[in-house]
């Protein structure tokens, strides 16, 4: 079973808090890959909130043909930051070229662009260059985002953020999703490392998800070109929060009912039943069907989690005002904030949704048993 | 022996026939049970003359012949009497001296049923045990990491959908509007298929329909049950047991003037309306009620006159293309109760499955569509239609899921698929492997008659004679003598039995699947086929 840690606080942190965290958890997972998923950055990157990031790994041929790209597109690079480990890689990870996190200046004609339509394109390029790469694996892209960093790589969190020397100054975040992985059902690949991402949202999950097909079926089937990967069965909880917040214009308190809706009888019980019934009925491929903990983060910056319908992973959230941090076992939470008060720590059960805002002052639980908001 | 000018081209013997019926003098007590329970009459009594050689000791005395007579079995070879293997005669024999075998090669009974030019017709199944869905195994089995839930103690939601289903955005749009969302049924995936009030006793139905009804009221399962073109009874329809049948609607129209009528004082809507263009059994032709069936009550529910034959139309005769027909009679049908039931047509499975379908999709008033598969059973059907017209279910079905899976609509139109499935006795697993191949639900109607009832019918041409209202078990018969050989409350409590033993058996297939919160439709990932023509036809894993 994967491990999950996410922190959220006011301070930026390094993202070495994160892997040490999952190092504590690390009888259980077995060390085959890690991902960090980094936002509201900190350390240099603190400039360029608004330019967009380009995370991910270029052979030395992948980096030419980036520029080339790029530079057609008229995208100019603002600031770089670039990985070349010259030691030996360690067990398991493949050697790589570059490790490239670059910050790019908007082209000039972009002005006066939509936001959406902005976040359309990026996403676009993000694909483009994944679908270039994909055949020699000369590019693997793991984001395209303004005030987004992802880091990927199969190995041993530890040992790799150590390999990759995470622990550098320029690099550090507000709010930071890491995984460490146990690859059990599919191959291994890097695509398939936590946390995912789609247009400024990111999840991570552990457990394994039976329904992934029909999901996967229905995503690509809605003619969005995001909706595309699917390395691993988790990618679809990114982009069921994608589709739910961005095509449907629902809020966070609807994923739950989207993912996990309530039983037939016990909608009939529920204040909302009726929308609620709808809902279920017209997402009903969307049903995920495993035992899943699922962490997340949204482009407010908000973290939360939520469990599958039966609750069989543990999850456990708990801070202070300032700083929280999300974990699939409590030992993680222990190490990254031991001074808190843990009677105040929350475990969600099967109904519950948790989160924290950017502001990062209270965790806040609702239930799938609570009124809605009305539809806007 | 008769001399030769008496022998005919279609003078059978014993041999030629596909049963022969086995008799054993030693154990045979003459009480005749035999002779009267047989449906087509193949057994007589027979009065046989016997001769014993009598040579005694010396040579006084010439040898000579002594005549004894005894009686015993006749079994009949003309082709109207020919034996239909049911076994009632082994059933009711207190003795056990006579039993029917299968004969050992092809009979040549086959080539002489046409008698007058009548091909053979017949009820049951296409003769052939062969099942693409018996050979699919479920291959994805959680380990390690997320083990298999627990069948037994889980929480399971098997339900599923009966209903145009709206797109989340369109749902959302409609609702912020307060406009008009289509009707949607929340029902067991298993549905007991259309068998009509007519093909079926009257004993059989109401069996049927206690049976369903206890199991909605006392059981909580949502189990539906489909009419057939022939009506309802009246008193069904006025009743609050409509909500749990699905009214089928015909080219015949046999029994709507009833059901029209009836309208005005219905306590519920029925759970939906299915407009039967074509069955698996006998595709490309319209239903059949031979005469022998059509008693007064049939008669007064269907509206028309006694004891002749009700054969309905290939189509329907006021519609020119299935376009017009699914438009206006969907339409109308959803008019008629106020647009709160889902209305959707039946189809044979058939390579131009895929045209209806692609018509459903433009039609937003389309509640799903059921296919049903050559493996279906009828009442009543030419033999060359049942043996050797129509399309197997599984590749037509998964045809169907993926390209709804191409236009986006997979949840919107439901897939409810028939037509053998169970037919070799393995009733869960092939209902499951259909709805991973894409099928929302699964009706069944074979299945239910044999565990429910008893139908001795089977894929070996066994008995089958349910078009002539001889069933031997009341199954099939409008002859109140053989209807009350059915005790419908026994019906009633098999097809309980049936249900929960059902509803057990797909849990043991999902639960290791690791799959519970909904049901799997379209999950193809978890199948797998030991035949690589087959896993490439149907899109999934090839296993060995």
């Amino acid at each position: 079973m994967c491990r999950l840690f996410s922190i959220t606080s006011n301070e930026a942190l390094s993202p070495i808090v994160a892997i040490n965290a999952l190092n504590v958890m690390k009888e259980g997972h077995d060390g085959s890959g890690v991902g960090l998923f980094l936002t509201d950055l900190g350390g240099e990157f603190e400039k360029f909130k608004n330019e967009p990031i380009l995370s991910g790994i270029f052979s030395n041929e992948g980096i030419k043909a980036l520029d080339r790209f790029m530079i057609d597109l008229d995208f100019m690079v603002k600031y770089k930051l670039s990985f070349r480990p010259n030691r030996p890689t360690p067990p398991g990870t493949p050697k790589r070229d570059n490790y490239v996190i670059r910050v790019y200046e908007y082209p000039a004609d972009w002005e006066g662009f939509s936001q959406e339509d902005i976040q359309f394109r990026l996403m676009m390029i993000q694909l483009r260059l994944r679908e270039m790469g994909e055949k020699d694996q000369s590019m693997l892209i793991f984001s395209f985002w303004p005030d987004v960093i992802m880091i990927k790589e199969v190995g041993d969190p530890l040992t790799v953020a150590e390999y990759l020397g995470l622990d550098r100054k320029e690099l550090s975040a507000r709010t930071i999703l890491s995984q460490g992985r146990q690859n059990t059902n599919y191959a291994i690949d890097i695509y398939a490392c936590h946390p995912f991402f789609i247009q400024g949202m990111s999840t991570m999950t552990n457990g394994e998800n039976t329904a992934f097909v029909p999901i996967r079926e229905f995503l690509m089937s809605r003619d969005f070109p995001g909706y595309a990967g699917y390395q691993s069965d988790s990618e679809v909880f990114a982009h069921i929060l994608h589709y739910m917040h961005n095509k449907l214009g629902l809020s966070m308190e609807m994923y739950k009912h989207i993912i996990t809706p309530l039983k037939d009888n016990e909608l009939t019980r529920h204040p909302d039943g009726g929308l609620l019934r709808n809902l279920k009925q017209s997402c009903r491929p969307l049903i995920i069907d495993g035992p899943n903990c699922v962490i997340g983060c949204l482009p407010d910056k908000s973290m939360f989690m939520v469990q599958d319908s039966k609750k069989l992973r543990p999850g456990i959230v708990g801070g202070r005002p300032g700083i929280f941090a999300f974990s699939s076992e409590m030992c993680g939470l222990d190490a990254a904030i031991p001074e808190r008060d843990i009677n105040l720590d929350y475990q969600p059960m099967k109904y519950e949704t948790v989160l924290v805002r950017s502001e990062r002052q209270e965790i806040v639980k609702w239930s799938q048993w609570d009124t809605l908001p009305p539809l806007h | 022996m008769e001399p030769m000018g008496h022998i005919t081209p279609s003078t059978l013997s014993t041999k030629d026939l596909p049963w022969q019926i086995l008799w054993d003098k030693e154990k045979c007590t003459l009480c005749g049970s035999c002779t009267t329970v047989c449906p087509v009459r193949a057994i007589d009594l027979g009065v046989h003359r016997k001769r014993s050689l009598q040579v005694p000791v010396g040579l006084e005395t010439r040898p000579g012949n002594l005549f004894s007579v005894y009686h015993g079995i006749d079994q009949r070879t003309d082709p109207a009497h020919a034996c239909v293997g049911c076994g009632m005669c082994t059933m009711v024999c207190p003795n056990g001296a006579i039993l029917p075998v299968h004969g050992d090669e092809i009979d040549k009974l086959r080539f002489h049923v046409n008698q007058g030019g009548e091909p053979r017709r017949r009820g049951g199944r296409r003769n052939t045990t062969d099942s693409v869905l018996d050979k699919i195994k479920f291959i994805r089995i959680s380990m390690l990491t997320d083990p298999a839930l627990d069948a037994g103690r889980h929480e399971f939601e098997l339900r599923t959908l009966l209903g145009r289903v709206l797109p989340p955005e369109a749902m959302l749009k409609v609702r912020r509007k307060e406009g008009w969302i289509p009707p949607v049924r929340e029902i067991y995936p298993l549905v007991i298929g259309s068998m009509s009030f007519g093909a079926l006793s009257p004993n059989m139905w109401e069996g049927l329909q206690m049976g369903v009804a206890y199991l909605n009221e006392e059981m909580g399962m949502p189990v539906r049950i489909c009419t057939g073109e022939g009506g309802c009874p009246p008193r069904l329809l006025k009743s609050r047991f409509l909500k749990y049948v699905i009214l089928q609607i015909a080219s015949g129209y046999f029994g709507w003037d009833e059901i029209i009528h009836s309208l005005p004082k219905m306590k519920e809507d029925p759970c939906a309306i299915e407009i039967k263009y074509g069955q698996g059994a006998k595709p490309g032709d319209g239903g059949l009620l031979m005469w022998y069936k059509v008693n007064k009550l049939i008669a007064a529910i269907r509206g028309v006159p006694q004891g002749v034959s009700l054969p309905s139309p290939p189509t329907h005769q006021t519609k020119y293309s299935i376009e017009e027909a699914v438009a206006k009679m969907i339409q109308s049908m959803s008019m008629a109760w106020g647009f709160r039931v889902p209305v959707y047509p039946k189809i044979s499975a058939t390579s131009t499955a895929m045209a209806v379908l692609n018509n459903l999709t433009r039609n937003p008033y389309a509640a799903g569509l059921a296919i049903d598969g050559e493996d279906g059973g009828t009442g009543a059907a030419y033999n060359v239609s049942m043996d050797h017209m129509g399309h197997p279910i599984a590749s037509n079905l998964r045809d169907a899921y993926l390209t709804l899976v191409k236009l986006g609509k997979q949840n919107e139109i439901p897939l409810f698929a028939g037509g053998g499935i169970g037919k070799n006795g393995n009733l869960a697993a092939n209902a499951a492997a259909l709805i991973m191949l894409g099928a929302s639900g699964v009706q069944t109607g074979k299945y239910i008659m044999q565990a429910a009832a008893g139908c001795l019918g089977s894929e070996t041409d066994r008995c089958n004679i349910c078009n002539i209202g001889l069933c031997p078990k009341g199954i099939t018969s409008q002859d109140p003598r053989l209807d009350r050989r059915l005790d419908p409350e026994k019906v009633a409590q098999r097809v309980v039995d049936m249900y929960m033993s059902f509803d057990t058996e797909l849990k043991k297939i999902v639960a290791p699947l690791g799959r519970s919160t909904s049901l799997p439709i379209g999950m193809s990932d978890a199948l797998g086929i030991n035949d690589a023509d087959a896993a490439g036809r149907l899109n999934i894993k090839y296993v060995l």
